[in-house]
């Protein structure tokens, strides 16, 4: 899907815990996450905390989209 | 004769210590042969005996790819086998990934012969095609009583060192390597039938596909984020609480578009997840940890970005067929572009 939607020109940041994955299928912008049933969030933080930690992955997710690839690149958070 | 010793790799479902639910739990070692390794050992007949099972959560083996690869590549060692099976894993993507690292590495560090099996869209077939065997199956363990034996067959092959045949005759999954053979009619013959095939409309397997290089180049950055009107799209099966489309668990026969004007925050009085293939509690408890509408918004109304998409899209990702989300993100494309969509953040679990 991220490689059907960016074929048609709009650039996609891919955001999944499973990354050798996003790789195989061709995401160029691709944001690690935390887990696979809660990529965004850690049920074992505290509410406030936990939303801290999806901001932090949504400013990479939005610093990947900001930022000119050449290549599948894997944006550390 | 001593038998040939095996070890086996399975996940948490297939050691019968439960779904999704269970699918965090460690590596563990049982004696013995367990859930489809019973099945094994009735093909390797008095030639090979499973001496070990190792069973593992597929989330835990691949939220902890590094550890949970030495964790089980010790567990092998240990048992000084002749071979390793893994799976088969049919369609199940974290189980595949899985069985092809796990197989990767005992191949690599201990020496000794390893397969897997697992229907050809598994995301583990495409990362470990060319690294190990891997018999091509079924897309669900219905195909369990094909797989089997084909695996056990070739297994068998690998440990004795024989020949191995061509990808059509082993049936495994291509892996790039040639394997010469005599085949009955000569070149000639097999291109004109193939030919006269092709005149006549007729389905034909060409002897030498092209490679396919699927790769899309990546669109240039968001230039000024402040303006960008981001929208969310979804593989993680969120939906509203009910499921309005009934999306599929698994094998999704459709994707959903759902309003999200003038949502602030995705609740569990709200929102759910359809997704069938790991355990839901987490999403349904809050649904803005597999789609961060509650932060986006945030910035939306901060002037960080310029614009939450009022839609967001959805599908759940496990089984589904890659021809299924191609269409489904076509669609998916052109609504986005209608409404003057500048990127998209799509999540997964």
């Amino acid at each position: 899907m991220v490689k059907e939607i960016e074929r048609t020109g709009i650039p996609v940041v891919h955001m999944c815990t499973v990354t050798p994955i996003s790789m195989t299928v061709g995401a160029n912008r691709i944001v690690p996450t935390i887990a696979i049933p809660h990529p965004l969030g850690n049920p074992e933080l505290p509410l406030d905390e936990e939303y801290a930690l999806r901001r932090k992955l949504v400013d990479k997710a939005l610093e990947a989209l900001s930022t000119e690839v050449d290549d599948q690149t894997i944006f550390e958070v | 004769m001593s038998k040939f010793k095996v070890v086996h790799y399975i996940n948490q479902f297939f050691g019968q210590v439960g779904g999704e639910e269970m699918a965090h739990i460690p590596a563990e070692k049982r004696k013995g042969p367990a859930g489809p390794g019973l099945a094994f050992t009735k093909q390797f007949k008095d030639e090979a005996e499973i001496v070990a099972t190792i069973v593992c959560g597929d989330s835990w083996f691949n939220e902890n790819l590094e550890v949970a690869t030495k964790t089980v590549l010790d567990m092998v060692r240990e048992e000084s086998p002749d071979l390793f099976i893994a799976g088969p894993a049919f369609n199940a993507g974290r189980y595949g990934v899985a069985c092809g690292t796990i197989c990767d590495a005992v191949k690599t560090e201990l020496g000794i012969p390893v397969l897997t099996g697992m229907y050809v869209e598994n995301p583990g077939a495409d990362m470990f095609r060319t690294k190990v065997l891997i018999i091509s199956t079924a897309n669900n363990a219905g195909g369990m009583r094909k797989a089997v034996p084909a695996m056990a067959k070739l297994a068998l092959k690998l440990v004795k060192g024989e020949r191995i045949g061509a990808s059509v005759e082993d049936g495994y999954i291509p892996d790039g390597v040639r394997r010469n053979f005599f085949d009955k009619k000569r070149g000639s013959t097999r291109a004109l039938e193939m030919l006269l095939k092709k005149i006549a409309g007729k389905p034909f397997e060409t002897e030498y596909p092209m490679p396919t290089f699927d790769r899309v180049p990546p669109m240039p950055a968001i230039v000024d984020m402040t303006k960008a009107n981001i929208a969310i799209v979804t593989s993680g099966g969120i939906v509203p609480k009910g499921n309005p489309d009934r999306i599929e668990s698994s094998s999704a026969s459709k994707y959903g578009s759902y309003n999200i004007e003038g949502v602030d925050d995705l609740t569990s009085e709200t929102f759910e997840t359809a997704h069938g293939g790991h355990d839901p509690v987490y999403a349904n408890e809050d649904a803005d940890r597999v789609i961060p509408v509650d932060v986006l918004r945030q910035y939306e109304k901060e002037g960080k970005i310029g614009k939450l998409h009022d839609w967001f899209y959805s599908t759940t990702g496990n089984g589904t067929a890659v021809a299924s989300a191609k269409k489904y993100a076509a669609e998916i494309a052109e609504k986005l572009h209608s409404y003057e969509v500048d990127a998209v953040i799509l999540t997964s679990t």
